[in-house]
């Protein structure tokens, strides 16, 4: 199970990912610096939270334009597993791998807590080892959490199943429009969310609720306890 | 030299949460009379080009591909901006 961590200059969590995935594969993952203009041949490429760039101009939106993310976009068009996690999940968007945008949470603080999540979409490929309409657990931590597309975009999302994860009642964080907080393409192998599941993936975290999402990207056995 | 100026706004219908905290600190300020803020961005760009119409196609290029993310804002470009 091989697998990459773009790097970008003010990521903060890519440590974080580093140790997860280095747990969950058994393998330390490629690290592949902004400048990069390829990228190793892994089974999931994943990009960090933190707030790259500085947050300059719109969260994501200089780093979606960085050598590297040319590379994350060729890669999502052979097939190859994106995960983006919080300023991963922005800079995706940014990069027009996903659809819609990330604005200023609504209530304009940020927010560091834990959320519930809906699994609204167990059969994508990063959802398969939960159950439809499970509830998990999960971090987040962001100043501009707040999901947004069109009506239109909305429409066509939910009747394509892309709409993979809801804030539980109650619980959205953000102001997230149809408290949506992870997402797929269309094709189903780019996976954008908010919330931290790299931090939910050890008893010693307190749960290993977020596990799931890596062991099906990398058709990995679960070893989630009910 | 051409100077230009780049006026982002959100879209219509977008909300926007700064601009509403903003039209709250002007109430509380004891402004009065004041219908909505809509917060937005401007950018003043040179260009060291004489071609008005090269310029125009570069100025809607930087703002397609990075000064404005059109999923959720609009832009405005002005042209030889005093």
């Amino acid at each position: 199970m091989k697998t990459a961590v773009v790097l970008l200059p003010g990521l903060n969590r890519d440590r974080d990912m580093i140790a997860a995935l280095t747990t969950i594969t058994g393998q330390a993952p490629a690290t592949v610096w902004q400048t990069e203009t390829s990228l190793p041949d892994v089974d999931l490429v994943v990009v960090p939270g933190g707030f790259s760039f500085g947050d300059y101009l719109r969260a994501g939106a200089i780093a979606a334009r960085s050598p590297v993310m040319r590379a994350v976009a060729e890669a999502a068009a052979r097939g190859v597993p994106v995960l983006g996690v919080c300023n991963g999940f922005q800079i995706l968007c940014e990069a027009g791998l996903l659809p819609g945008a990330l604005m200023r949470n609504a209530a304009l603080r940020f927010v560091c807590r834990e959320v519930k999540l809906e699994v609204v979409n167990a059969g994508t490929r990063f959802t398969k080892a939960y159950s439809q309409g499970q509830v998990i657990r999960c971090p987040v931590a962001h100043h501009d959490g707040n999901y947004f597309a069109d009506d239109e975009t909305l429409k066509r999302m939910n009747d394509g199943g892309q709409i993979v994860f809801r804030y539980a009642e109650g619980t959205n964080p953000n102001g997230a429009i149809h408290d949506i907080a992870g997402i797929v393409n269309e094709a189903g192998n780019v996976l954008g969310m908010m919330p931290h599941p790299e931090n939910l993936i050890e008893p010693e975290h307190g749960g290993t609720d977020g596990r799931g999402i890596f062991e099906s990207a990398l058709n990995i056995s679960s070893s989630l306890a009910a | 030299m051409i100077k230009a100026r780049i006026v982002v706004t959100l879209k219509t219908g977008v909300l926007d949460p700064q601009g509403k905290a903003i039209e709250s600190a002007l109430g509380n300020l004891g402004i009065e009379g004041v219908g909505s803020v809509r917060q937005g961005k401007v950018f003043d760009v040179e260009l060291n080009t004489d071609d008005a119409a090269h310029a125009k196609t570069q100025l809607d290029a930087m703002c397609e591909q990075l000064l404005a993310n059109t999923v959720i804002e609009n832009y405005a470009v002005e042209i030889d901006h005093g």
